[in-house]
């Protein structure tokens, strides 16, 4: 890893002014980044440390009922604490890696690197969310941009995600035992205004909403009306884990997995 | 160079380290607190695996400069205050649940993390806590028979598959 200043700041102005230093970096828990660090893949010169501001962690409910999870809040923290409120998001965040790295990964990294594999980019397009950040919210519809790209500006952090809590949902995943992020998980959230399906581990494009599958299930919640329905497999990731094909095939068998645990 | 000061089991440790220097460094070149292992190095194997502030954490994957002005527990710091093994530690002995043992550092603080949390855990709950925790020797069953035991249960059931 080459080497670079740190910089810890305690509320979210200070963080701000240290990412107006030249090639700065924010860092949440670094589950992603540390390691990314190591293999020379990112060399900033400043890395600012967003774990030691308080206003940025916990969860809570707003006066609209809506589940607010700071930007640095752990896995493990959301876990615990939404379990009450949202169990499905909580469930994602239980089965996110292994027990030590929930301890440090946080939510606002998770969406901020928007891994196309990762767990909380199909939480939070799943449950309809807004991204709130520094100095905007941005609805879950228009943040997740591509494969690690969202609509985040340079400097821009994530400060709080805001979880309109649905009727019901579930997020069902198939692991890929070595690396514990899903090969394909899919988020499903029945609520007042439709359902909503996010599929997350199959696209090149990172995490997407399976619009057929939404209309389908609006009219027949119900597993067996996503019976002969598939994705197109031609744009989708294809490694030594699995073929676009196969992962076409599981978006459809999560799904209805999902759905079948809901109805 | 930046100063950084914490506790480790117990005691004040400080030095001076870079700003990539990680946890697992710290401890180990700078306080000669060998006992934490690195394995893997990319955070998958956890025999680095230490406590920060209670929680388990893997050391590897945490710079030093973060846990500045935290407590941090070791495995040299979990034998009983006469120096015999605690009950964790014994448990591993008596079960067989080490090989080489380099695992071992890190099974040990994962465990003591899971026993705080969940003082009688099922097997399959033991086994889900240690997804993070790579052992090429044992084939876990008598680690998570130590684990089992360190909880007060009885682990005369399990068998060795």
């Amino acid at each position: 890893m080459y080497n670079f200043d740190v910089e810890r700041p305690s509320t979210i102005a200070d963080a701000v002014k240290a990412l107006g230093r030249e090639e700065a970096q924010p860092m949440s828990g670094g589950q992603t980044l540390i390691p990314t660090l190591k293999a020379r893949l990112a060399a900033p010169s400043v890395l600012v440390s967003l774990g030691g501001i308080d206003e940025m962690k916990g969860v809570c409910l707003d006066d609209a009922g809506r589940l607010c999870i700071g930007g640095a809040t752990t896995h493990a923290t959301v876990a615990a604490e939404a379990a009450a409120h949202y169990p499905a998001l909580a469930s994602l965040a239980a089965r996110i890696g292994d027990p030590a790295v929930r301890n440090r990964g946080t939510i606002g990294g998770s969406l901020a690197n928007n891994d196309p594999s990762a767990c909380y980019p199909a939480g939070a397009l799943g449950s309809g969310a807004t991204i709130v950040t520094n100095t905007r919210e941005i609805a879950a519809d228009d943040y997740f941009q591509g494969m690690f790209d969202t609509a985040l500006e340079e400097g821009e952090i994530v400060t709080e995600v805001k979880f309109p809590i649905p009727t019901a949902a579930h997020y069902e995943k198939i692991l890929q035992p070595a690396s514990r992020f899903p090969l394909v998980a899919a988020f499903v959230a029945r609520t007042a205004d439709g359902v909503r399906v996010a599929i997350t581990g199959a696209s090149n494009n990172g995490v997407f909403r399976w619009s057929e599958a939404e209309a389908a299930l609006g009219a027949n919640f119900a597993a067996d009306a996503l019976a002969g329905m598939s994705l197109d497999d031609t744009d989708m990731i294809s490694d030594l884990h699995g073929t676009g094909a196969y992962r076409a095939h599981l978006c459809a068998v999560m799904t209805k997995r999902a759905v079948a645990a809901i109805a | 160079m930046t100063q950084v000061k914490m506790t480790v089991n117990g005691k004040t440790a400080s030095g001076e380290v870079e700003g990539r220097t990680l946890l697992a460094q710290f401890l180990r070149d700078d306080q000669g607190l060998t006992g934490t292992h690195v394995g893997c190095d990319t955070s998958q194997c956890g025999a680095c695996v230490v406590h920060v502030n209670g929680k388990a954490v893997k050391s590897c994957t945490m710079l030093a400069i973060e846990a500045d002005g935290a407590e941090v527990a070791t495995i040299e710091g979990q034998a009983n205050a006469d120096g015999s093994l605690n009950v964790i530690q014994q448990a591993f002995q008596d079960h067989h649940g080490l090989q080489c043992g380099f695992c071992t550092p890190g099974m040990v603080m994962s465990a003591a993390a899971l026993l705080k949390e969940n003082p009688k855990p099922t097997e399959s709950e033991v086994r889900h806590y240690l997804d993070g925790n790579i052992c090429r020797c044992t084939g876990y069953h008598n680690i998570v028979k130590a684990i089992m035991a360190a909880s007060g249960q009885d682990v005369s059931a399990i068998a060795a598959e």
